[in-house]
């Protein structure tokens, strides 16, 4: 099984360094032709202005939108940004894979970065992971999706079935259950 | 939230992997960089090139500029303090910029010490010419090693040679045996324990960028196939004739650094890039990289 990342800008390396672990071979994504080599995508911390119009300089664009009528997409802070189907304060067009609307940076500057704890549930299994949220968007506004975890009552991830959301940075606290939940687990 | 500090300043230097970051004298020139696709800007008074020319103290910029930075764009906002200048430190993390640059490009103000970094809860990125420099400064608490280069001299060589000397440096570590870990590290001038660290990954223990000297699309592939893991642009961008379309050329290269079709392709549309200096034509107490201890 191979799922490709998305490598424009970002931690991309973090996320391949989760997928080994979890026995997936990681592809890294720089070109819309190299998507047809993998069976799911994630898109990465980094900056999502930055992703958004390197996407739209080498037509990843509509790639990422046709392959993901098929396979699930993982999204992670900025890749999460690009999920979206709003972003309330920017005019970056972002892909609408899932129904939420978004705030940049919605829990502050780095100054206010840090790590908390969450609570979620997976295949009926409970699990407590460390969550840390870097200039991290928020998620303002909501519908057609499953909310899995969320932090002082507002959604940090969520799925519509097949692609999952995420504010904060699973791979940096080595959390590999979210991905294996994408990828390894069939439609939900 | 409670803060494992170390983990999310390092964490933010992560997400700036893969990217530019540009540096900025004007809220006009930040959004030119922000539209042109960089990670971060670093606001600051005066570009190398230009501190370079005028001569005086390079001291931290005025906070109102830095506001004004901060106002108009969304991607991080680095600025620079001087060497030793905790105070300006202090005066930067109350206005709430995301990454302190403590740089050799600014006139040091403690001919002996950095600033103890560890103290502040926005990450720093600091400059290193080789691997004892760089360990001695993350032991410090850095978040972000970049090379020093040679800041506004629009020539790539300096910044060639510290990237070559670190990963060099990196790769001897690899090889060594445990016995010979003490001694090298009493040598490189650097805490044992990031040498053990080294030695065992093959990497630092924090990103590493590069800086000083890149002016066009192909110093930043150049730098990237060396194993910078994000290039800084200072005098490059805004000295040059055509700002923006030099900006997106190298954001692309960076991400395309090693398809030379894409570079090719890049590097044809743009106009004349900054004029730079030879090391030689700099005398030797005017090179910026001999700052910092």
């Amino acid at each position: 099984m191979k799922v490709g990342v998305l490598a424009l800008q970002g931690n991309y390396e973090m996320h391949c360094k989760v997928l080994e672990k979890i026995n997936i071979e990681p592809v890294y994504i720089k070109y819309p032709y190299e998507l047809d080599m993998v069976r799911g995508l994630i898109i990465p911390g980094g900056e999502s202005t930055t992703m958004s119009k390197l996407m739209n300089r080498i037509d990843l664009y509509d790639g990422i939108l046709s392959f993901a009528k098929k396979y699930p997409v993982l999204g992670t802070c900025a890749g999460l940004i690009l999920m979206s189907n709003k972003v309330v304060d920017s005019n970056l067009t972002p892909l609408r894979l899932l129904d939420i609307n978004i705030k940049r940076n919605g829990y502050g500057r780095q100054i206010n970065s840090g790590t908390v704890n969450v609570e979620l549930k997976l295949e009926d299994t409970d699990y407590s992971i460390p969550a840390s949220f870097i200039r991290a968007p928020k998620i303002v506004d909501y519908n057609n999706v499953k909310v899995i975890a969320q932090y002082e009552d507002v959604p940090v991830i969520v799925s519509n079935g097949k692609h999952l959301g995420i504010s904060f940075h699973p791979e940096l606290d080595n959390i590999t259950i979210l991905h294996e939940y994408v990828f390894l687990n069939g439609d939900k | 939230m409670s803060k494992d500090l170390n983990k999310i300043k390092v964490g933010l230097a992560e997400m700036l992997k893969g990217g530019v970051i540009m540096d900025v004298t004007t809220p006009d020139q930040a959004k030119i960089a922000e539209d042109a696709g960089a990670v971060a800007v670093m606001a600051l008074e005066r570009i190398p090139a230009e501190i370079r020319k005028d001569g005086g103290i390079a001291r931290m910029s005025n906070p109102e500029m830095i506001k004004g930075i901060q106002k108009m764009v969304s991607i991080p906002v680095m600025a620079k303090c001087r060497i030793g200048h905790f105070a300006e430190a202090q005066i930067l993390e109350a206005l709430e910029v995301d990454f302190i640059d403590e740089s050799e490009v600014l006139t040091p103000a403690d001919e002996k010490n950095h600033i103890w970094k560890k103290d502040f809860k926005i990450p720093f990125v600091c400059g290193a010419r080789d691997i004892g420099e760089a360990l001695r400064r993350i032991g410090e608490g850095a978040a972000m090693i970049r090379t020093k280069g040679e800041a506004g001299s629009g020539n790539i060589v300096e910044a060639v040679r510290h990237m070559r000397t670190v990963q060099n440096q990196m790769k001897e570590l690899t090889v060594m045996d445990s016995e010979e870990l003490m001694a090298t590290a009493k040598n490189l001038g650097a805490p044992f324990e990031l040498v053990e660290i080294v030695a065992k990954n093959g990497k630092l223990p924090v990103p590493n960028f590069a800086a000083g000297g890149i002016a066009t699309p192909a110093d930043a592939s150049l730098m990237m196939q060396l194993g910078a893991e994000s290039v800084f642009v200072g005098s490059g961008i805004f000295m040059s004739e055509d700002p923006a379309n030099r900006a997106k050329a190298i954001v692309d290269a960076v991400t395309h650094y090693k398809d030379a079709k894409k570079l090719a392709e890049v590097s044809s549309r743009l106009k004349s890039a900054m004029k730079g200096l030879d090391i030689s034509e700099i005398p030797e107490e005017q090179r910026l990289q001999e700052r910092g201890w």
